[in-house]
């Protein structure tokens, strides 16, 4: 025992020995251990009050020595006996000791376990048929788990508010609630905002938001994610699908520069719902309430699925082919010089190498993307609302994207310009070019999942596929390198960007055969230096460090320190 | 020292021996400063603070002075706890929450002999390094808070507190906070989160233990009104000879209240182990009403274990162990433990064969039920599910196998839980029915087993 190093702690998890840096939860060791200890209130990113008392577990320690005797011989391995605790304790709040010993099974643990269980049902509506957390729900498990199958209360439940909106995306029903306060040091905690608190006492308590305020900070729908049980529901969700029938995809948010990772929830090809997925080199387990809800326009009615093409003053629908005929015909008959590409900074790495080698391809005379840059929210929202600047600097070598716009805008104003590729972007919504001023052009052509003021004046209009609808990877503020994972199929004849300037380079007579997006990595891997030696697999579903660009994300950094506080286990 | 008289009527009984009480009920007194000065009051502050803190420390921990509240943890260990490498401030906590049912002493000496105390404290204060400190005083006594507010300006105008006490360099102020009715502030960690301006939900220890991280995360000594009390004694009259009250490990005096079912309930000061519960009942408060024969003790406040009045008991170690009966328990620390129940509060409950038991039990348990603060799982809907069962056994409108619910419900709390209210509600509930059984179901009724009843109703037309 005395050489191993002293901030390696031996503990005994159910009759096995193991070892744990000192100041290790109890709970994290059981976790590492591959031992699970129920809990509700317990979450590594909050503070642990210790209050739903789900996680209690036997627990001993070396005996003391008697004054005057001896202490304790060690075993043949260097393990004092354990002298068990007739009190079981919480495995959250408590750190473990030198030679301590764990219990998650045998009477004590699994009586404590039956006993809280069949408490916290005790005055729960048990609704499970209508309530949305069902499928998902901590109550759920553990009832199978630990708990009895049966009531033996006979009793009046409490009746308590029902149907609360505490909040704009926010409802609450405060008899599912177990008052595990989890949503209630969110707020506070995380989000700074703390409108949560319980009122009244004992069996009575209710969750409430405070009198004049509303839970609606940009951060509020966490809580839902965070409820265990039934209590908070999101207003977007709630009754729109059984949590068991939709699919599960990992995926990263592409509102900002941070690149939120979650995990996208599908029905045959319908999001419902999106939540965040625990990283905590970028989100942490949160995301905010406007990034999450931004999937509703995916199914609007404006959705292109099909190319259009301009004939005579309105556009009819075309096949591809057709679409890229035209505009390769177009396109050759104009000089280099006379074309301007502006790509989308929300394009993928990959699609962003194909750019590239479109503009050279073509040898275009100028190229840019259309920057966002907005106020950092000092949470997570990124002041570069664009998801890959990064990856726009790096592969498309802009230095400092939109910096030709003002360029472009001018050869176009003075017919130096007459042929403009726009790939997922709308200029006129978000870059301020005029309508006049694409007018002047010879030829226009645009991609985009949404009909749009640009693609109303463009010769072509190609149906790119958003977000949800193709994978590829960004790199994100902090220079990480992410992957972006297709969700659901696009809508009709939608083609992934990197598929639609693929066919545009062979169209325009440069053949490449390209047929995935992980081919267009693999060569990025061997021409763009930083990727050099990285597979997609590699990247895997966290992402991996890529460059270093000296930005930080606010609130992991305030996390770090939480951790470092030993306030939190992080 | 002037003969102490009391008010007619109000004397002392020969068995008590008084020495925080000794001004409650005297005649002429009143709790002014000029009162508490004309009896050598202060002297012992003047004493203390020509001394160094570590030998006021020491001399409370010769005394083996118990806390007086409720737990009976040695006060001066207690203060030893404050780490010896803290560099933060130090709090000292005057609990003034007295609301333990069946307790009524600390309004006494706070309504009659506020000075006391105050000195009690400021001599602690000085002992533990404590510049700033709260008498944290429930909210049920409105006038007690307004006297010691008046004690503590008089104080002040005397250089009793504030800054360069007596010239002695030491500081302290002390300041009044009142409670807003929860019984949970009584519970130390639930009280330093309402003087916080917060729910008093009680804190988890570890990590949160008052003497290392209490007030502000500062080292904070909790102490009941009696105890802080008899410092100012200890330093009076020297541990050695304070300590000689009382018996070994249980040395002072107490003050026990006695209520319930005797001809003269009320407030006793006696030497801790002098009496016998029988000496308290019989001869202090007159004997139980005419008639009537004893059925129960509860011996520590309203969450103490129950004792039966038939019930046998074994208190002593080895060859000193011997048998006794209800009548022959002293009245002490380790002798109320020993029979399985506890000193507490001093709160003594007597209650005569007149009682139905399940009707006593009820009462506690709506108690427990209403102040249960709801933070953890097990009191927060345990306490409301045992008074709901025994709503329905006074109600008669239990079964036997209630019974069996009931006792199972108390023992998922008891030890499960954050702080001790788990055991204080649970308790009378596990003592009622390992000791009261055949009574409470005979309160029951067999057909009704299994029957899914509507308790609220029954508890409505029970009156209750």
């Amino acid at each position: 025992m005395s050489e191993e190093k002293t901030d390696l702690l031996d503990v005994q998890i159910d009759g096995v020995w193991h070892k744990f840096p000192k100041g290790t939860r109890m709970i994290e060791a059981c976790k590492q251990a591959g031992v699970e200890v129920p809990h509700y209130c317990y979450h590594p990113k909050l503070t642990s009050p210790g209050n739903c008392r789900m996680c209690l577990v036997e627990m001993g320690m070396p005996p003391r020595p008697a004054p005057g005797a001896e202490p304790a011989e060690p075993d043949e391995d260097g393990h004092l006996p354990i002298s068990w605790m007739p009190r079981p304790v919480i495995a959250c709040a408590n750190t473990i000791g030198p030679n301590m010993g764990i219990k998650t099974t045998g009477p004590l643990t699994e009586g404590c376990r039956e006993g809280v269980m069949e408490l916290l049902l005790a005055n729960h509506p048990l609704d499970c048929p209508i309530c949305d957390q069902a499928g998902e729900c901590s109550l759920q498990e553990f009832s199978v788990e630990h708990g009895k199958g049966e009531s033996r209360f006979r009793e009046q439940k409490v009746k308590k508010p029902k149907n609360v909106e505490v909040g704009p995306r926010i409802r609450l029903d405060d008899e599912r609630c177990i008052m595990c306060s989890r949503c209630v040091r969110f707020t506070d905690e995380i989000a700074d905002d703390p409108v949560l608190g319980f009122t009244d006492r004992g069996s009575h308590t209710v969750l409430t938001v405070y009198p004049g305020r509303e839970l609606a900070n940009n951060y509020s729908m966490n809580t839902v994610d965070i409820c265990p049980v039934g209590a908070l529901t999101s207003n977007d969700f709630r009754f729109q699908m059984r949590v068991w029938f939709m699919k599960e995809t990992n995926t990263i948010d592409v509102n900002c520069a941070t690149g939120a990772n979650t995990t996208v929830f599908t029905r045959q090809g319908k999001i419902y719902r999106i939540t965040p997925r625990q990283n905590n080199d970028v989100n942490s387990d949160w995301m905010p309430d406007s990034h999450r809800l931004n999937f509703h326009w995916i199914e609007s009615e404006a959705r292109l699925t099909e190319p259009l093409v301009l004939d005579g003053d309105h556009h009819r629908p075309a096949t591809w082919s057709e679409a890229l005929t035209k505009s390769a015909d177009k396109l050759s008959a104009l000089k280099g010089s006379e074309i301007a590409v502006i790509a989308s900074a929300r394009m993928t790495n990959e699609e962003l190498l194909i750019t590239n080698r479109l503009v050279k391809h073509l040898d275009a005379g100028h190229v840019d993307t259309v920057p966002r840059i907005e106020e950092n929210d000092g949470y997570l929202i990124a002041a570069d609302r664009n998801p890959n600047t990064n990856g726009v600097k790096l592969i498309l070598g802009l230095d400092d994207p939109g910096s030709q716009l003002d360029a472009i805008r001018e050869g176009i104003e003075q017919g130096r310009i007459k042929g403009l590729i726009v790939l997922q972007e709308n200029l006129v919504g978000d870059a301020g070019f005029s309508g006049e001023l694409l007018g002047k052009l010879d030829f226009l052509l645009t991609t985009y999942p949404l009909a749009n003021p640009t693609a109303d004046l463009a010769d072509v209009v190609l149906p790119g596929a958003c977000w949800a609808e193709k994978s590829g990877t960004m790199i994100n503020v902090t220079g990480r390198l992410q992957r972006l994972n297709k969700v659901v199929d696009g809508p009709g004849a939608t083609l992934e960007p990197w598929e639609i300037v693929r066919d545009l380079i062979q169209a325009t007579g440069g053949g490449n055969g390209i047929y995935a997006a992980t081919d267009l990595f693999k060569q990025l891997a061997e021409q763009v230096s930083e990727f050099s030696g990285i597979s997609w697999e590699q990247i895997g579903d966290l992402g991996l460090p890529l460059i270093e660009t000296g930005e930080t994300i606010p609130l992991i950094e305030r996390e770090k320190e939480r951790i470092a506080s030993g306030l939190v286990v992080g | 020292m002037s003969r102490v008289i009391y008010k007619e009527g109000r004397e002392p009984h020969p068995r008590e021996h008084r020495v925080v009480f000794k001004n409650v009920d005297r005649e002429g007194w009143d709790p002014s400063m000029d009162m508490y000065l004309s009896e050598g009051g202060y002297d012992q502050l003047k004493k203390a603070l020509t001394l160094k803190p570590g030998e006021v420390t020491d001399e409370v921990k010769k005394a083996g002075l118990r806390g007086r509240g409720g737990a009976g943890f040695p006060a001066g260990v207690k203060w030893g706890f404050i780490p010896p490498t803290n560099e933060k401030p130090v709090y000292l906590i005057c609990n003034a929450d007295e609301s333990e049912p069946g307790t009524f002493k600390d309004r006494y000496i706070i309504h009659q002999d506020p000075h006391q105390l105050i000195e009690g404290m400021a001599i602690s204060c000085f002992a533990v390094g404590a510049h700033l400190a709260y008498i944290y005083i429930r909210e049920e006594f409105p006038e007690g808070a307004q006297i010691l507010e008046k004690a503590i300006e008089e104080a002040h105008k005397k250089g009793f507190l504030g800054k360069d006490i007596q010239g002695s360099g030491f500081d302290l102020e002390i300041y009044v906070h009142r409670g807003a009715g929860a019984y949970i502030c009584g519970e130390e960690t639930g009280l330093i989160e309402s003087l916080e301006g917060k729910r008093p939900y009680p804190r988890i220890k570890p990590p949160y233990f008052p003497a290392a991280m209490g007030l502000y995360l500062c080292p904070t000594i909790v102490n009941n009104v009696e105890t802080l009390c008899h410092v100012k004694h200890i330093m009076e009259i020297g541990s050695e000879k304070w300590s000689q009250t009382g018996k070994p490990n249980n040395t002072g005096t107490r003050i026990l209240c006695v209520s319930g079912d005797v001809k003269k309930p009320g407030y006793y000061e006696v030497q801790v182990g002098h009496v016998t519960m029988g000496e308290l009942i019989n001869d202090i408060c007159g004997g139980l009403k005419d008639g009537r024969e004893l059925k129960a003790v509860i011996p520590g406040g309203s969450s103490a274990k129950v004792l039966r009045a038939d019930e046998k008991f074994t208190i002593g170690r080895g060859d000193d162990a011997k048998e006794i009966s209800i009548w022959d328990i002293p009245m002490d620390f380790d002798s109320l433990a020993a029979c399985g129940s506890m000193a507490g509060s001093g709160g003594v409950i007597v209650i005569d064969d007149s009682r139905s038991i399940s009707w006593v039990l009820n009462n506690i348990n709506n108690f427990y039920a209403h102040e249960s603060c709801g933070q953890c799982t097990p009191c927060r809907e345990g306490s409301l599910w045992m008074k709901k069962i025994t709503d329905r056994v006074v109600a008669g409108k239990a079964s036997p196998a209630d019974i069996d619910t009931l006792d199972s419900v108390a023992r998922n709390i008891d030890g499960r839980t954050i702080c001790a209210f788990g055991e204080a509600s649970s308790w009378p509930t596990e003592s009622f029915v390992e000791k009261f059984r055949d009574e409470l179901v005979a309160d029951t009724n067999p057909e009704l087993e299994g029957v899914v009843v509507n308790a609220e109703t029954f508890t409505a037309a029970a009156n209750l």
